[in-house]
């Protein structure tokens, strides 16, 4: 096993966070502050201020070339934690071992001085990133032959694009070479181009053993580039371990619709006299409901109802919505015997299977509906976000993907044949 | 779209040398160890960390220079200008309508020699106090050891100093002053005034991240010190019973001994002795204050 490149021991982080104050005060509010605090704890209030914990006792070893992403919602302590790591901030209790040169970006373009030039800012922020500065002269022309910036070397920062601030802000930082990389969601900013870099630089990174650690909203991101994923909330690591469980952990408590949804109650269950709603699942090939299904994996929605009242042809149709909303597909009962077939009252349970390597990675929204569209059509149920589920690509190339890790567009994603003729070999 | 080929990171050289360190078969040589201790353990000094990101107080020197003449159409001339008008006011005043007696020294002379010492200092405070709340956004963001921003604003100074100095020794020519042995401590006494800077600035600088307000005071309390030294006038003219101001000032020796050194006149070596001490103390205290609060910064920022 592989020496351990970080140890967190028993990390707390306590923050004041005054209603009154900000973290800051002036004399003038801390005189006044010591003539009401007596009153004000007479009224009952307890303290000047309230304590809140960012961390609480976080225990952690993270070992040489360990990818590791850490997700979590907001406030969960994340970049509290990535703070301590990079000795911006100090734990209240506990200690922090790290083996090895640490690098952290927590933002694009730390100390970039806009009316300093491409070139001067490149050594002040390799500097301040910690580079030396004979490091920084021996990579300079690769630094900037990454950003694609030669020509504009020499004009000042505040001259440059967005586009071309990041890009240059990013080719410094990723030039920095330390045997651990902290980053925060740096992959967020810029566009695809850009976060293709990014991702392309972490793998390369990963390739040459280093440890990365870094937080994401990008679940794909962290189920395809990391072989552990630590889930924090409210300041404590709740899961730790294989990304797949820790992802589909974090969506169960984070939508509320999860793999699974049930009506126990059937008056409460969507419907109407003649059917009604029970329950919805997601299902991975070996019956197991998830949240997280592989893309090159086929899965099941299963679908089960109560038929109140007998004598009608009831059509089950499922609706698959992807997080911007758009409809990604519509697919309803086609089979010769069932849809033609009058129902008797009772419980029914229907199901269909979604091919592996159809859907494109991301959150997926299903939308549940039962009609009968013979005489007339009715819509009997219609529940929409009954379930979500996530389809990511665990990068083991045999995706659409093959070994390309950037962004790639499109709401289905088929493994499509390719073939190669060599027309005029040379 | 996506499909960038020139993006996939072919251009970078996969790197070797740092990463031959931790490999895990081969024991590293030289990987850099770093132990985070919780707010509990109390000050730490981490002089090595200094030395480790020395090269970085160069940058941020060298940042604060170039920032400060960037867009200007003068540049450098400003720096001159500034002790030079003020000196040219104070000429007008204290010589010419005052009648203010400097001994041996032309009053010019006098009252630029001390104003280019004052206004190296105060600039060097005053930029010091401010550097950490103006760079807040690198406080957050990265580490580093912070009192390097304090520290660069007195080296940028320093750099002013040195230029504004020319008209300095223009003045000296112009005014018929011999150079002398005694101004092989002109160095010393700027070393004096950049340690009481740089003890001044380290220590209001890391109050001011908590107590905003010490930036509006400081204004008004430099220009206070200032006519409690003996920038524009003697240290002769104070009657006997302010002495004990200039006396307690530690940039009265500093500014005395400065001008000593230029003229070749007798130094007052007790006078010296007591900036040396009160600037050394200062600095010392300041340090150690600025590491107890640096660990905050980031909190409260």
């Amino acid at each position: 096993m592989p020496p351990t490149a970080v140890h967190i021991k028993n990390v707390s982080k306590r923050y004041r966070i005054g209603g009154v104050h900000p973290g800051y005060m002036t004399f003038r509010e801390m005189l006044g502050d010591a003539i009401s605090a007596p009153f004000r704890r007479l009224r009952g209030v307890n303290g000047d201020y309230q304590m809140i914990w960012a961390l609480r006792e976080v225990n952690l070893e993270i070992r040489q070339g360990e990818l590791i992403g850490i997700i979590g919602h907001n406030g969960a302590g994340k970049s509290t934690l990535l703070k301590i790591l990079s000795r911006i901030t100090k734990p209240t209790k506990g200690r922090v071992e790290i083996l090895g040169r640490v690098g952290s970006l927590l933002e694009v373009g730390t100390g970039f001085h806009p009316d300093l030039t491409g070139r001067e800012n490149v050594y002040l922020s390799g500097a301040i990133l910690g580079m030396r500065r004979v490091e920084i002269e021996r990579k300079f022309d690769q630094i900037v032959a990454f950003a694609e910036m030669e020509k504009f070397i020499e004009t000042a920062v505040k001259f440059y694009s967005s586009g071309m601030y990041v890009r240059l802000a990013f080719s410094v930082a990723a030039h920095l070479e330390p045997e651990i990389l902290i980053m925060d969601e740096v992959l967020a900013v810029g566009d695809a181009a850009f976060q293709q870099k990014c991702l392309d630089k972490m793998h390369e990174i990963r390739r040459e053993g280093r440890t990365i650690l870094f937080v994401s909203h990008n679940m794909q991101a962290i189920t395809r580039l990391c072989k552990r994923a630590i889930l924090l909330e409210a300041g404590q690591v709740v899961a730790d371990g294989e990304p797949h469980a820790v992802v589909n952990r974090y969506l169960s408590s984070n939508w509320k619709a999860g793999a699974e949804r049930e009506w126990p109650e059937a008056a409460e269950a969507p419907g109407d006299a003649i059917v009604r709603l029970r329950r919805v699942g997601i299902h991975d090939e070996h019956g197991k409901l998830t949240t997280v299904l592989d893309i090159h994996r086929p899965f099941r929605i299963e679908v089960t109802y109560d038929v109140d009242e007998a004598g009608h042809l009831l059509l089950p149709v499922v609706e698959l919505c992807n997080e911007e909303g758009t409809e990604v597909f519509s697919t309803h009962d086609t089979s010769e015997v069932w849809r033609r077939q009058e129902r008797s009252a009772g419980r029914y349970t229907s199901a269909v299977i979604v091919p592996g390597n159809l859907l494109a990675e991301g959150t997926l929204i299903a939308h549940i509906s039962v009609m009968s569209h013979y005489p007339t059509t009715i819509l009997h149920i219609r529940e929409t976000n009954a379930v979500a589920f996530q389809v990511v690509d665990s990068d083991e190339g045999k995706s659409a993907r093959g070994d390309y890790v950037g962004p790639m567009p499109g709401v289905v994603r088929p493994l499509l044949k390719w073939t190669h003729q060599s027309e005029a070999p040379k | 779209m996506a499909f960038d080929s020139s993006g996939r990171a072919g251009s970078l050289e996969p790197t070797s040398n740092s990463v031959q360190n931790v490999s895990a078969s081969s024991a590293p040589l030289e990987v850099s160890r770093v132990v985070i201790e919780s707010e509990e353990s109390g000050v730490q000094l981490s002089l090595g960390d200094l030395w480790a990101y020395r090269e970085l107080l160069y940058f941020l020197t060298l940042r604060d220079i170039k920032v400060r003449y960037k867009q200007t159409l003068m540049g450098a001339v400003w720096v001159v200008i500034q002790p030079l008008m003020t000196m040219l006011i104070f000429t007008l005043i204290f010589n010419k309508f005052a009648r203010l007696d400097t001994k041996d020294i032309p009053y010019p002379l006098f009252a630029y020699s001390g104003l280019l010492l004052w206004t190296f200092f105060s600039n060097a405070v005053t930029t010091g106090t401010y550097s950490l709340v103006n760079n807040s956004h690198l406080v957050t963001k990265v580490y580093f050891p912070r009192v390097f921003m304090p520290t660069a604003a007195v080296g940028a100074g320093l750099v002013d100093l040195a230029i504004a100095s020319l008209l300095l020794i223009s003045l000296a020519i112009y005014y018929g002053v011999r150079p002398s042995w005694g101004a092989l401590m002109l160095p010393l006494m700027v070393f004096l005034a950049a340690m009481l800077a740089l003890g001044t600035g380290m220590l209001v600088s890391a109050l001011t991240v908590k107590y905003r307000d010490l930036r509006h005071a400081l204004p008004f309390v430099m220009q206070f010190w200032m006519f409690a030294s003996p920038v524009i006038y003697p240290s002769s003219i104070v009657p006997e019973q302010w002495r004990w101001i200039l006396l307690i000032n530690p940039m009265t020796g500093i500014l005395e001994g400065f001008r000593a050194a230029l003229t070749g006149q007798p130094f007052d070596w007790t006078m010296i002795a007591i900036s040396a001490a009160v600037a050394t103390t200062l600095l010392a205290v300041a340090f150690y204050v600025f590491r107890a609060l640096e660990d905050t910064f980031a909190d409260v920022i």
